[in-house]
């Protein structure tokens, strides 16, 4: 489904969209946070694609792990390290593969999630990234034997769900949750830009594999 | 002798810290900071953590003091990172960070074990400010 060159091709495209969402990201942000989570994502991608984009003949793993490398020590904020560890954790997963098929897309998600919560120590529900993203595994889990094309689709519309989900509950977690009931209404940042890495991914995936 | 790490979104909070911290122990303990981003930004970098408690590991351990939420997930990531004659010998405290780091400074220089200034550190919690 998807090769190194891809993949990496998949990573710049995640980081222009998450450029193009800087000002949404920090609005949200600045709402219920911090006001940097724009900013600090797309200084990290940016440093993402500067260090990998000469990794086409690398396998997939160590393309996923110097991604996660990479955003541990250039994003700055919480999404930092709780990225950082979803990527180091997805390129674990896949190892030494130059070719990811649906399974190994459907693992690595897994596998990123699992990270995201132990690192967050956040279930879903506390308003975070885990309400999008686990939502998104669970999707396409549950759609898989309706073919490849409807999984995604249906992962993509879940993360959506899941990010509006976070307007009507209280923040639990990080900065948001010293706000307390203060935090209802107000969109996660995190759930966001989950939301939109899992879209790209999935809309370049669609166009170009003619699913 | 156990060395000190402070980790803070903040290099002005960090620094502001030492300056306090040195005023008392006067350049005996290994106490060093990692504070904000490589391009000075407000945040926390688990690479930056990581040399840090690499630098000031003399072999006693290193207690680690934190601030706000992401300084405590990139201190783990940090540690997870270390290599493993480093890892179990460093530690993060659950406690105020300038209080803690005050205690912890002082109670390093008086050449208390690991274990111990971990928890003399953590029972800052417990003093009253107003008595």
């Amino acid at each position: 489904m998807v090769n190194s060159r891809e993949l990496i091709q998949i990573l710049t495209e995640i980081n222009k969209k998450l450029a193009e969402n800087k000002e949404y990201l920090t609005q949200l942000d600045s709402a219920i946070g911090d006001a940097d989570h724009g900013i600090n994502m797309s200084k990290g991608f940016k440093a993402v694609v500067d260090r990998i984009s000469q990794m086409q003949d690398k396998d997939c793993g160590s393309i996923l792990k110097t991604t996660g490398m990479t955003l541990v020590s250039t994003v700055g904020g919480a999404s930092g390290p709780l990225y950082g560890t979803a990527f180091m954790r997805a390129g674990q997963v896949v190892g030494s593969k130059t070719e990811l098929n649906f399974d190994d897309f459907v693992s690595l998600l897994e596998a990123a999630l699992e990270g995201i919560k132990l690192r967050g120590k956040a279930q879903k529900g506390e308003k975070t990234i885990v309400d999008s993203l686990e939502p998104a595994v669970e999707a396409i889990k549950e759609h898989k034997k309706q073919g490849e094309a409807i999984a995604l689709k249906r992962a993509v519309e879940a993360a959506k769900e899941g990010m509006e989900y976070t307007k009507k509950i209280i923040a639990r977690k990080g900065r948001a949750s010293y706000l307390g009931e203060r935090s209802l209404g107000h969109q996660d940042p995190g759930a966001t830009s989950c939301y939109l890495m899992l879209k790209t991914m999935v809309d370049w995936i669609t166009e170009n594999k003619g699913l | 002798m156990v060395g000190i790490l402070l980790v803070s979104h903040s290099s002005k909070i960090a620094q502001g810290t030492l300056e306090l911290v040195e005023q008392m122990t006067k350049g005996k303990v290994r106490i060093d900071i990692a504070a904000g981003t490589a391009d000075n930004r407000l945040g926390t970098d688990a690479g930056m953590i990581k040399q840090k408690i690499e630098k000031i590991h003399s072999g006693d351990g290193v207690l680690v003091l934190v601030d706000l939420g992401s300084a405590v997930m990139s201190t783990e990531l940090a540690i997870e990172k270390l290599d493993e004659s480093l890892r179990s010998t460093t530690l993060i405290a659950d406690a105020p960070f300038v209080e803690g780091a005050v205690v912890a400074a002082l109670e390093a220089s008086f050449g208390k074990s690991l274990e111990e200034v971990k928890k003399l550190t953590e029972d800052v919690k417990k003093y009253s400010k107003l008595g």
